[in-house]
């Protein structure tokens, strides 16, 4: 038998030819394997996101093997890197663009608070504009860290109910950023 | 090393310039001159045509701010001779509230980007630039950051709880 | 008979069309946007836009004791941050007047010049890349990860390395990294020829590269450019042969020397540079057998923190530590500028003090700001997919871009 971990099926029916399970149960497996995620590199936890790609710690194994410039055809915004005053609408423009299901993970230290940069220019956390699911603390954090950020999210997409985007906490949740 | 003394460079310079300009030391070895606005872009361009001082490269141009000064701003360029491997370093102060000084974008492409990062933070204004505006901070700040009264922290922002950082 | 459309003077059809390239876009590697006007393929204007990750370093700088700095200067190029760290290392020994013993000298050589393999791998590797190889990229970025070893046995972290302190490094290199670079000196030239047999002849990369962009060497002069760009286009300026610091004059190394400027020529001048720098590590190693191996900083107790044993034993260590972190030691004031060969060119450090503990005024010349200024008019009549390569080749670093 070889070594290579596959995912673990969901708690369900097996039968001959046929495995039952809730839907959304099977649709969170799915999507937890295959996110697509949106790379929004602007500094140094950006090169540390290449060096997670490449190919000694292997973003990839994760499913997260299409990286999607494009907003509306990723589901994970990575914020990797300080956002300043300025880029602040550019980061608020691209999270608008996404389709739901999306999350955000906010890579380092810049990106969740502002990091060792509390001046005039910087936008102190991402939280301020956007919502987020998964912070990533370090300056920058270890790849391995960037890897545990993303299971953390892979942990959320698979339990994450399928009416959840309509439930009212979620739409209260946007209307504190102000969005629709 | 350099194939002129400073000695030799600061003859040169007085012989067409005597009277305009001050030596005000050489730091480490660079010569540091200190000249007024009305003089600064003929001796630019007299040190970069020169043909036996070449300083054809500008190496930078910056400001610092003295807020006890009268003529608070002094506007600083660096720069290099490639030929001779000699540096050198001009000054010019002009005051904080009227800080008009001509543009070295007449000599050298390269002063367009470093003149605008001038402006941007200090709000020094460069009469000729062909396209005077801020570079690095947001377009619509009114304020220029790196002057001394600026703070260096937002202060509209409201999640700082003072009692955590001891004020 | 179909109706084939008619173009008149004020159809859209014949207007330019503006495209928005950036801030954020897989090929822009980093936060810059340029806004261009396209006929059709070629681009007839553009305006580049920077300051999307201003971070007001200089603003910091002011607030901050002398080695609080450090970690700031990490941040400019973060490809090659320990060349950051040297150069403010030594523009600070430049003020107090702290000369550094020789062997701190040849470990700070060594560590900038894995620091500028670093960065050469990845601009060549990701301009690659950009013309749609992966392959190189991919085998070189390993190489990337043995330097981020050698930097963790060194001081503790991969990229913003924070290495060294004021006077020379916090500890003397561990046997381990000796083994680790000396086992990279073994395995990355056979990477370094593989990736250059991959790209130097193959006629796709050739055909995308070279005429691309082609810079005389007085306009590169003009725009104040420096480094890998500069010589690229002839002109032999490398800061470390003409105003050599750190011992750097001991050193037998050549300057790579490119033609007409074009992309094909700064890859070239990239990759020789990685083999020079191969070649200095050699010589460094060589000569630090010949210095005795447990100095690893300058004998200053005014401005280099005693070892922690001594402080809580001694006097004399407890009052240098006290008078150091609460900054009671006077420093001169003047001002000085000095500037290393950074992996993109001259990367200038200008320091006003005033005697006190943190800077006065500090400025950084960044090569990448004063190169990238030419992009703009250099685009000009370019097809966009050249564009986009030879913004790649300019290695713009947006940290560096910004401040």
């Amino acid at each position: 038998m070889s070594d290579i971990q596959i995912v673990g099926a969901p708690p369900g029916v097996e039968g001959a030819g046929f495995f039952a399970t809730s839907l959304d149960q099977a649709v969170g497996l799915a999507r937890a394997n295959s996110l697509w995620p949106l790379p929004f590199a602007t500094s140094c936890c950006g090169i540390e996101f290449m060096a997670t790609m490449a190919s000694h710690y292997d973003l990839s194994r994760f499913g997260a093997e299409r990286l999607s410039f494009s907003p509306r055809q990723a589901d994970l915004l990575m914020v990797m890197g300080t956002i300043a005053k300025k880029m602040a609408p550019v980061l608020r423009q691209v999270y608008l663009q996404m389709a739901e299901p999306r999350w955000v993970m906010a890579v380092g230290a810049c990106a969740s608070s502002g990091g060792i940069f509390d001046t005039y220019s910087v936008l102190q956390g991402i939280d301020e504009i956007i919502p987020v699911d998964v912070y990533v603390p370090g300056c920058p954090p270890r790849p391995e860290a960037i890897i545990d950020g993303f299971m953390h999210i892979q942990e959320l997409v698979k339990t994450e109910s399928l009416r959840r985007r309509d439930s009212p906490e979620y739409q209260k949740l946007l209307a504190s950023y102000g969005i629709q | 090393m350099s194939k002129i003394t400073n000695e030799e460079l600061l003859n040169s310079i007085n012989s067409k310039f005597e009277g305009k300009i001050t030596v005000v030391g050489e730091p480490f070895g660079m010569l540091t001159i200190e000249t007024g606005t009305d003089g600064i872009i003929e001796l630019l361009s007299y040190l970069k045509n020169d043909p036996v001082l070449q300083f054809i490269y500008l190496t930078d141009i910056t400001a610092v701010h003295y807020p006890e000064q009268e003529k608070a701003i002094g506007v600083l360029y660096h720069l290099h001779s490639l030929v001779n491997n000699v540096r050198i370093r001009i000054k010019v102060f002009i005051d904080a509230v009227d800080c008009h000084i001509p543009t070295a974008t007449v000599l050298w492409n390269g002063a367009n980007w470093m003149e605008r990062e001038t402006y941007d933070l200090f709000g020094v204004i460069f009469d000729g630039h062909p396209d005077l505006r801020r570079i690095l901070n947001v377009d619509d700040m009114t304020a220029f950051p790196m002057r001394k009264e600026f703070p260096l922290e937002d202060p509209n922002r409201v999640d700082k709880k003072d009692y955590f950082f001891g004020r | 008979m179909q109706n084939h459309p008619v173009y008149t003077d004020n159809d859209p059809q014949s207007e330019n069309s503006t495209l928005n390239l950036g801030p954020t876009h897989p090929a822009t590697h980093g936060v810059f946007q340029n806004v261009l006007q396209l006929d059709g393929e070629r681009i007839v204007s553009g305006v580049s836009t920077i300051g999307y990750i201003h971070r007001a370093f200089e603003k910091i700088a002011e607030h901050r004791p002398f080695y609080q700095i450090t970690p700031l200067t990490d941040r400019l190029n973060y490809c090659s941050s320990p060349i950051n760290n040297m150069g403010w290392h030594m523009t600070v020994e430049k003020l107090l007047g702290i000369t550094t013993p020789k062997r701190v000298d040849y470990l700070r050589i060594i560590v900038m010049e894995l620091a500028r393999i670093a960065d050469h791998i990845v601009c060549n590797g990701v301009l690659g890349v950009d013309t749609g190889a992966f392959t190189g990229f991919l085998y070189m970025m390993e190489f990337r990860e043995s330097i981020y070893e050698i930097y963790e046995e060194v001081c503790g972290s991969r990229l913003t390395t924070n290495i060294g302190r004021i006077g020379g490094f916090e500890r003397n290199f561990n046997t381990k990294a000796f083994a680790k670079l000396r086992k990279f000196l073994v395995d990355f030239p056979k990477t370094l020829k593989e990736f250059e047999s991959l790209f130097n002849r193959n006629r796709i990369f050739v055909d995308r590269t070279r005429g691309v962009a082609c810079v005389t060497a007085e306009d590169a002069l003009n725009y104040s450019w420096s480094g890998p760009l500069l010589r690229a286009a002839g002109v032999d300026y490398d800061v470390r042969a003409m105003n050599p610091y750190s011992s750097y004059e001991d050193f037998d190394f050549e300057v790579p020397v490119g033609e007409n400027g074009d992309v094909y020529n700064r890859f070239l001048v990239r990759n020789e540079e990685m083999w020079q720098s191969l070649r200095l590590i050699e010589q460094a190693l060589a000569k630090l057998e010949k210095e005795p191996s447990d100095i690893f900083h300058a004998d200053v107790p005014e401005f280099y923190l005693p070892p922690k044993e001594e402080v809580y034993n001694n006097m004399e260590a407890l009052i240098y530590h006290f008078k150091i972190v609460m900054g009671e030691i006077p420093t001169p004031t003047t001002e000085v500028y000095h500037s290393v060969e950074g992996a993109n060119g001259e990367l200038g450090f200008y320091l006003v003090n005033d005697g006190g503990r943190a800077p006065y005024r500090l400025h950084f010349r960044r090569p990448s700001f004063i190169n990238y200024q030419m992009y703009a008019p250099m685009s000009r009549g370019m097809l966009l997919s050249d564009a986009i390569i030879n913004m790649s080749s300019l290695n713009v670093i947006a940290g560096e871009l910004d401040a």
